[in-house]
């Protein structure tokens, strides 16, 4: 019947699709992408109904409308064809020329008759209901295996036992208890962790706890840390590990009597017995070399080759930092940052400067001998800010001076982060190295590297060499830097082929950021470039950070996605680690667990603060545990599964053809939702597509991500540009993902002048555009503004300041300030985007029928792409065709 | 002429030039027995006002492998315009400019008066004079100080448009740019790694970039070579930025751990400065002026470890073979003199420290490139500052004392053949029908490089006399050397003096008495020192000491009067009787005795007994004693225990150390406080006489010597005591039975006993 979900009463049923797949259809593989994609919102898993499982406690309101009026969709025809032959857009011009298929061979013409679009499960809706139901009230984190809200809805968290969503999401609340119902599932059990994530500001900060000379109060076995989970027994003079059930006396300092129900009576007092999230302070035992911490340094490194300078970058840099450094994180309240600067510039040589406070002009040291990299000073490199002042002033005054008539184009780049390094080194502490890089390090040193892009590797086996660094020597020197705690953040300024895939190692594995402005224009750019690099200088970060995720009896980490160096299979060796990295870890059976004890996690961060302070952060979170799959499918998050899979499949490019990854990706998809069909879902007609509630935005999302710029490039997009969104989506969180390859296009024409709101967010397809409209569309890295060719002259005069369509420049890279209530409110929510992301977006104004709108239609993720990929709905076919394979 | 010894003099003056020998012995055998060998001291740039130097070319010799010039000794046909080669005797036609010449119209260089002249030729482009400073900053904060004013105040005495550059070392090596405004720059390399010449320029950008060659576009640049001079400026162009550039030098930064030397990159440092002057200037003059206070502990060329329980090397160690760095160490120094002499510029050591600063290892930097070497307490005192202002002192004639990049080309007569040469130079390998295939010193060649010298640089020249015996000479025939030297003077002109000189053959065996009465013991005395000291840088020391010995007897047996096996009837002559006391003298002195020296003290002395004249080279031998009391005038008294007298004041002049001695009855009234009565005037007029007198000394010395002063029974007074004549010692006080002198505590031999020994030897008919 139609619009089968939601159920009202017991297990949600699933949206049902039924039909077979188009005659003729051939699926020779996933399909294809476009560039940059991100999606959006990820489906709300909104608990339809009561659960059979352990008691919900009412966490949520209401059950949920349902998400769709009835309508016929998702409804097989008789001709086995999806929905309704919907005709052309009116308004609007034709199919995009040159037509997608699947896989690589060319495919037949498109069917006939298709799908109605509006029938098959929206990521729009799915957002809003989450939003609706979810958002109103705050999160409370007290009881086990509770999925919490989108990471699109906005909600307040309370911490009372488990952490935060905004520290850890899993993808899946409810595990199997065994490892063959796993198996059978090919639900991949993952949780993605962001430490130190930011939290607003009505949400309290982790408190730190200290547990004195001794250090953290831990099991005697497992080492795992004091929290709420932990059983205290025998009046309190011991307690039971939660993890691995060891008994551990209790220390007599932190020895406390229980109470009647067994609680001890400090309970509420101490944040680790209360708390999913807080902090200790570490001992001297959990410092490198048994030495507290120097406070950690920032080095900036500034290429002032030709391209460089030419560009006005230089300059622009200095200027920057002269008033930028005056914002370097603090700790707490203090009146100023215990961070030291260094500066260093380069070209094939390096340029050390000493700006002591008692010089009164800085001092250039020139170091040549780049082939065997020394730090030539040790007083008077890393200064304090303040005490130095002066110097540094006068420094960012000369650099532009000193080489604005340099006619030098090579550059080295692994010496620039050996100075670095060894500057730390000398200093005995952590930091970050910021380093301003424009070209491909040809000059005679170490790491230099060669033009080794070649576009007619894709689609072949050797494809993965793109990805792959082209020398090993920056893995070895990413290994140094780890120890060190040297943690590398890159601004690149290519304007060519600059080899992301081996310049990013090091800052891929030292937990640094890259930042990248093809083509680098200050008029265009430097705002976005300058928002970048003051949020890079100013956010939180941690040092030489080393992570632990320990799981109990039953399941253990087994895989890490994220930027990070391993030594061992356990500890995730981060030399930095500020708010925004996000690491992903796989979880496996290694044993049966049990519904009445559920599984636990306890991540344990030991860094060193911005203030040179050792601490360890521990986020606990307990999941349930289930004997029915149907409780592992109705406890799903698909957000976070997407973020799973994308960093799986972005990760296995490095060692197998593109192609084999796009049909892991599907065949494991398939495998998930033919399990739900076989064993949750009730009877039906063969030909009906059921998707369980909590996954059925996966087809979509799954399509995205193998539309996307790594698994499926267009033409346009470079090798650069996928090394480089390769290396980003691995540190992305579960939003980010998300508007990533789902982007969120909102109508700004219908926005309210007089709210605070945005205008609802429409699917991501150009039927959905209307040429009278103006629209907005950002993907956490982008923000494009489509004008449609009708658009009335008023709506143009008051957002651009111009009298007509073509009188609207797309040269422009900010919207004009105009005294109007519709500039306002549009640069308002420009503005408001522009916050939540953590990286600043470029824009880009494209008029309908604009040479430009190719790039802008890329996005448009529920069509069909350029490059081949499927459009949402012959992609659910495709999907639909698998599952039955898989099931008959 | 009335007696050789004005002959002598006249002819050191006029030509600079002092021979062992003044009538020659004319055949090989009788020279061989001669013992002493017929050589020279010659000194290149001897200061003579009176010479004003001609304006134009020399005329050579056209025949190709001699090129002598035209000298007062040629035979000259005025009227057929020829002239005759006194050395080959080839027949050359004078050139078109002598066009005019006649009996009574004679060019300078024809004129007997100018035996020496100087001509001033026009070669190449000028290129100012180059002073590149590496200065250690491993100093303690006072000496550094002091150094940098040294520096500063140095800048003001350099020629205004010279080019100066400055290296600073420690853990790393600086190269400082001196071009730049506002930001101070400067390039720095790890003191541990050494580097090749192309390397250093490479890293300082100092190579010329490849220029890509245009199609159809002739290279316009016709050997102009654009010489990048960022690090060596015209000193009127930066001198305010390299005085605050010097200002703000600082001690060496990194951390230096209890116990430890701090880290010093000496070798890089020079390898550097080397490199650097190699790749800009090759072949114009230019002085590096290393300045150092310790030992390089690092990299190569290092000389000790930097852990302070390790000592530095001693004379011990070497003879134990135990200075393991020593070798390597030295040959790093080596291959850098060499190189810096093929290049034409020199290298100055100054080293101030309390303990050796591996002066032994670097000396070649310094021997083979004429640069000077001084070595001092702490470069906060007197004896640096003096000394190092002394560089840039100026001559009468207001010119800087100072030449670089010379040859000197040596041409003789066919009975004669150049046997080498010991002083501040390389050889040039230019082998010709004059070289003798017997080496003395630095021998195979007739030309030799002086990187850098001024006008009392004195090198040794050896000859040997090859006629054969039944080859007479004719009668009245003059044996002939020629000494050619061009240079780049001061002022950065190309130079050439020419001096030539003759001496009469006299056949020794019938006209003995007038070889023996043309003896020059003086310079005798020198030229075998040189021999023995040159001997002691390869030899044993012992074994260097029996040569000298056995010199010696021969020369007393050949030259002597005496009965055999009666050494009561031994006698010399005059021109002989001391010259076994200036090698008593040399016997004992540092040059050849390593007891209580340090291998860089050594070195020290052994540096500038090569290159002095004869008379400072005499007093290095033989120290000077004046006395002073109220016996009469200050008079020169024996360098002899008996000397020290209490009622005296001794003035010694070693030529290292000034010592004023107070004999003990004066030094008693001295601390009575006499000198201060104004009717003891005359005791303040006596005390102070010596003062004046070493003042005097103190104030034209280079090095400027230690000043002591002590008085008896003083701590100091050992510099005095060590080198006196022991006439009298703790052993034979009481057989003497006099009570004036001082005894020595020593067991070294007398004068005395050493003169009895010789005449017994001498007068055996057993050896």
């Amino acid at each position: 019947g139609p619009s089968s979900y939601p159920p009202t009463t017991g297990a949600p049923r699933p949206p049902t699709m039924p039909g077979p797949p188009l005659p003729g259809q051939t699926v020779a593989g996933p399909p294809v992408s476009q560039p940059n994609h991100v999606s959006s919102p990820p489906p709300p898993s909104t608990m339809s109904g009561p659960h059979p499982g352990p008691p919900m406690s009412g966490l949520h309101g209401p059950p949920p409308p349902p998400t769709h009026p009835p309508q016929p969709g998702y409804q097989m025809q008789q001709n086995g064809s999806f929905g309704q032959v919907r005709g052309p857009q009116p308004n609007y011009g034709g199919a995009y020329p040159g037509t997608p298929n699947y896989g690589s061979q060319p495919g037949p013409p498109p069917p006939p008759k298709r799908l109605d679009p509006d029938s098959i499960p929206s990521p729009i809706q799915v957002i809003e209901d989450d939003r609706s139901n979810r958002g109103s009230e705050p999160f409370v984190t007290g009881v086990r295996g509770q999925v919490p809200p989108l990471v699109t809805t906005n909600f307040l968290v309370k911490d009372q036992g488990n952490a935060s969503p905004r520290y850890i999401r899993c993808t899946s609340y409810n595990i199997p208890c065994t490892s063959d119902m796993a198996k059978q599932s090919q639900v991949p059990l993952a949780a993605v962790i962001k430490p130190l994530a930011t939290l607003p500001p009505e949400e309290t900060l982790p408190y730190l706890v200290d547990h004195g000379e001794s250090g953290p109060v831990r099991c005697n076995r497992c080492k795992a840390y004091m929290c709420p989970f932990m059983q205290f027994i025998e009046g309190g003079r011991r307690f039971q590990c939660c993890f691995c059930s060891c008994v551990t006396e209790v220390p007599p300092h932190y020895f406390q009597h229980l109470d009647h129900t067994g609680k001890r009576v400090d309970f509420y007092d101490r944040p680790e017995l209360s708390l999913g999230s807080y902090e200790f302070l570490a001992t001297v035992d959990y410092c490198k070399n048994n030495k507290f911490p120097s406070p950690p340094a920032f080095i900036f490194m500034i290429d002032v080759s030709y391209n460089a300078m030419k560009s006005g970058l230089v300059r622009l840099i200095c200027e920057e930092l002269k008033s930028l450094l005056d914002y370097l994180p603090r700790e707490g309240n203090m009146e100023e940052s215990a961070i030291r600067v260094g500066f260093v510039t380069y070209n094939k040589v390096l340029h050390f400067y000493n700006v002591k406070s008692s010089l009164a002009q800085p001092q250039m040291m020139v170091v040549s001998d780049v082939a065997d990299m020394f730090v030539p000073l040790l007083d008077g490199f890393l200064v304090n800010v303040n005490e130095s002042r002066t110097v540094i002033a006068s420094l960012l005054d000369q650099i532009p001076e000193m080489f604005a008539d340099t006619r030098e184009t090579e550059t080295v780049f692994a010496p620039v982060i050996q100075a670095g390094l060894e500057a730390l080194k000398a200093a005995e502490c952590a930091g970050k190295l910021f380093i301003f890089h424009t070209s491909l390090p040809v000059a005679e040193a170490p790491g230099k590297l060669k033009n080794r892009d070649d576009k007619k590797l894709i689609n072949t086996d050797k494809e993965k060499t793109l990805f792959q660094p082209q020398t090993s020597f920056y893995n070895n020197l990413a290994k140094d830097c780890v120890a060190q705690g040297c943690c590398v953040d890159l601004f690149l300024f290519p304007n060519q082929y600059l080899d992301v895939a081996t310049l990013g190692v090091v800052t891929y594995q030292t937990g640094g950021s890259i930042y990248k402005y093809a083509y680098f224009q200050l008029e265009t750019d430097q705002d976005r470039f300058l928002n970048d690099l003051r949020r890079d200088v100013q956010k939180e970060v941690g040092f030489d950070a080393v992570m632990r995720v320990r799981t109990s009896t039953g399941i253990r980490a087994t895989d890490f996605f994220g930027a990070f160096y391993m030594s061992n299979t356990t500890d995730v060796e981060m030399a930095g680690l500020d708010c925004d990295k996000t690491i992903t870890v796989e979880f496996k059976h290694d044993d049966k667990l049990s519904e009445d004890s559920g599984a636990l996690l306890q991540c344990a961060l030991l860094y060193t603060s911005c203030a040179g302070q050792r601490r360890l952060r521990i986020h606990n979170l307990s999941l349930n545990c289930c004997t029915q799959l149907a409780d592992l499918y109705r406890n799903c998050e698909t957000d976070t599964l997407i973020n799973y899979l994308a960093k799986y499949a972005y990760r296995g490019v490095l060692s197998s053809p593109v192609k084999t990854v796009r049909d892991a990706l599907i065949n494991q998809c398939a495998q998930i939702l033919a399990c739900y069909r076989k064993n949750c879902a009730s009877p039906s007609s063969a030909g009906q597509l059921i998707l369980p509630e909590c996954m059925k935005l996966l087809p979509v999302y799954l399509n995205c991500v193998l539309k996307s710029d790594v698994l499926q490039p267009g033409p346009e997009v470079t090798t650069d540009d996928r090394a480089y969104i390769r290396q980003l989506v691995t540190s992305m969180d579960v939003a980010e993902t998300n508007v990533f390859f789902y982007p969120r296009l909102l109508p700004l024409t219908k926005a309210d002048v007089d709210s605070d709101s945005l205008p609802a967010a429409i699917r991501n397809s150009e039927e959905r555009l209307s040429k009278g409209d103006i629209y907005l569309l950002e993907n956490g890295l982008n923000i494009f503004v489509w004008v449609g060719v009708n658009v009335q002259q008023g709506l143009i005069q008051n957002l651009f300041g111009v009298s007509s369509f073509s009188q609207i420049s797309n040269a422009l890279s900010t919207l004009p300030v105009l005294e109007n209530p519709f500039s306002k409110k549009v640069r308002s929510i420009v503005d408001m985007l522009q916050v939540q992301r953590s990286r600043y977006m470029k824009l880009i104004i494209v008029k309908q029928e604009d040479k430009l709108e190719m790039l802008f239609k890329h996005f448009l993720v529920e069509d069909k792409s350029l490059s081949g990929g499927a459009s949402y709905v012959d992609f659910l076919c495709h999907m639909h065709k698998e599952i039955r394979q898989l099931l008959s | 002429m009335a007696t050789y010894l004005e002959f002598i003099q006249q002819n050191e003056e006029r030509d600079g030039v002092r021979f062992s020998w003044n009538v020659w012995p004319s055949s090989r055998l009788e020279a061989t027995r001669m013992v002493v060998p017929l050589a020279c001291l010659l000194t290149p740039l001897k200061e003579r006002l009176d010479l004003p130097p001609v304006q134009y070319e020399p005329v050579l010799c056209s025949r190709p492998t001699c090129k002598a010039v035209l000298n007062p000794l040629c035979q000259v046909d005025y009227r057929a315009k020829l002239w005759a080669c006194n050395f080959c005797f080839q027949r050359n036609q004078f050139p078109p400019a002598y066009a005019g010449i006649s009996e009574v119209n004679q060019p300078a260089e024809l004129m007997p008066q100018f035996s020496t002249i100087e001509y001033i030729v026009q070669r190449g482009p000028q290129t100012p004079l180059i002073f590149l400073y590496v200065v250690d900053t491993c100093l303690e904060e006072e000496d550094l100080q002091a150094l940098k004013e040294s520096l500063q105040m140095s800048l003001s005495l350099l020629p205004a448009d010279a080019l100066v550059g400055l290296i600073t070392f420690g853990r790393m090596v600086q190269v400082h740019e001196l071009s730049c405004e506002g930001i101070s720059k400067s390039y720095v390399f790890r003191g541990t790694k050494d580097l090749t010449a192309k390397q250093i320029q490479d890293m300082l950008g100092l190579s010329k970039p490849a220029v890509p060659i245009q199609q159809g576009r002739p290279l316009q640049t016709p050997e102009q070579p654009v010489i990048s001079s960022r690090f060596l400026q015209p000193v009127h162009k930066i001198d305010m930025n390299l005085t605050d550039l010097l200002g703000e030098l600082q001690r060496d930064p990194w951390p230096v751990t209890q116990g430890n030397r701090p880290l010093r990159s000496t070798g890089v440092a020079l390898s550097i400065a080397v490199g650097l002057l190699e790749g800009t200037f090759p072949n114009t003059g230019a002085r590096i002026m290393l300045f150092t206070g310790g030992p390089p502990t690092q990299g190569p060329g290092m000389v000790v470890g930097d852990e302070l329980k390790t000592p530095i090397r001693s004379w011990h160690d070497i003879e134990k073979d135990n200075a393991r760095f020593m070798k390597k160490a030295t040959k790093h120094y080596e291959t850098l003199a060499n190189r810096t002499a093929a290049n034409g510029h020199c290298i100055d050591i100054y080293a101030c420290a309390l303990d050796q600063t591996g002066l032994l290892e670097m000396k070649c930097c310094a021997n083979l490139t004429g640069g000077h070497m001084v070595m001092g307490d702490s470069f906060n005192t007197s004896l640096f500052k003096q000394t190092f202002q002394r560089v840039f002192n100026k001559g009468f004639n207001g010119e800087f004392r100072m030449a670089f990049g010379a040859s000197l080309d040596v041409k003789t007569s066919r009975e004669l053949k150049i046997a080498g040469a010991i002083g501040p130079c390389v050889s040039l390998n230019v082998k010709g029908p004059c070289v003798s295939e017997n080496e003395l010193g630095i021998g195979g060649t007739s030309q030799w490089k002086i990187c850098s010298l001024d006008p009392s640089t004195t090198l040794a020249i050896y000859f040997e006399v090859v006629n054969q015996h039944n080859a007479p000479i004719p009668q009245g025939g003059r044996g002939a050397v020629q000494f050619v030297t061009q240079y780049q003077h001061s002022s950065t002109q190309k130079r050439i003096r020419v001096t030539t000189i003759a001496r009469n053959w006299a056949d020794a065996q019938s006209q003995l008495q007038h070889i023996e009465a043309a003896f020059d013991q003086e310079a005798a005395a020198v030229l075998m020192a040189r021999l023995g000291v040159y001997r002691a840088e390869s030899e044993e020391g012992p074994d260097v000491l029996r040569w000298l010995d056995r010199q010696l007897i021969r020369l007393c047996q050949k030259f002597g009067q005496y009965n055999k096996d009666d050494p009561n009837s031994f006698r010399l002559s005059e021109s002989f009787s001391l010259y076994p006391q200036f090698m008593f003298h040399l016997r004992r002195s540092p040059f050849l005795q390593v007891f209580n020296n340090s291998p860089d003290e050594s070195s020290y002395y052994r540096h500038h007994f090569a290159r002095q004249d004869l008379t400072q080279s005499l007093i290095m031998i033989q120290p000077i004693l004046y006395a002073y009391s109220f016996h009469g005038p200050p008079e020169p008294v024996l360098l002899d225990s008996s000397s020290i007298l209490p009622d005296r004041i001794l003035l010694m002049d070693t030529f290292f150390q000034i010592v004023i001695y107070l004999g003990e009855t004066i030094a008693q009234w001295q601390k009575a406080g006499y000198q201060d009565m104004p009717e003891y005037e005359n005791f303040k007029h006596l005390l102070q006489a010596p003062l004046d007198d070493a003042q005097e000394i103190l104030q034209t010395r280079f090095p400027m010597p230690r000043y002591i002063h002590t008085e008896h029974g003083g701590s100091q007074a050992r510099f005095l005591l060590s080198k006196v004549n022991p006439s009298q010692t703790h052993n034979n006080l009481y057989a003497w039975g006099q009570e004036s002198g001082a005894p020595i505590l020593t067991d070294d031999v007398s004068l005395q006993v050493f003169m009895d020994h010789l005449k017994k030897l001498a007068v055996s008919s057993a050896s």
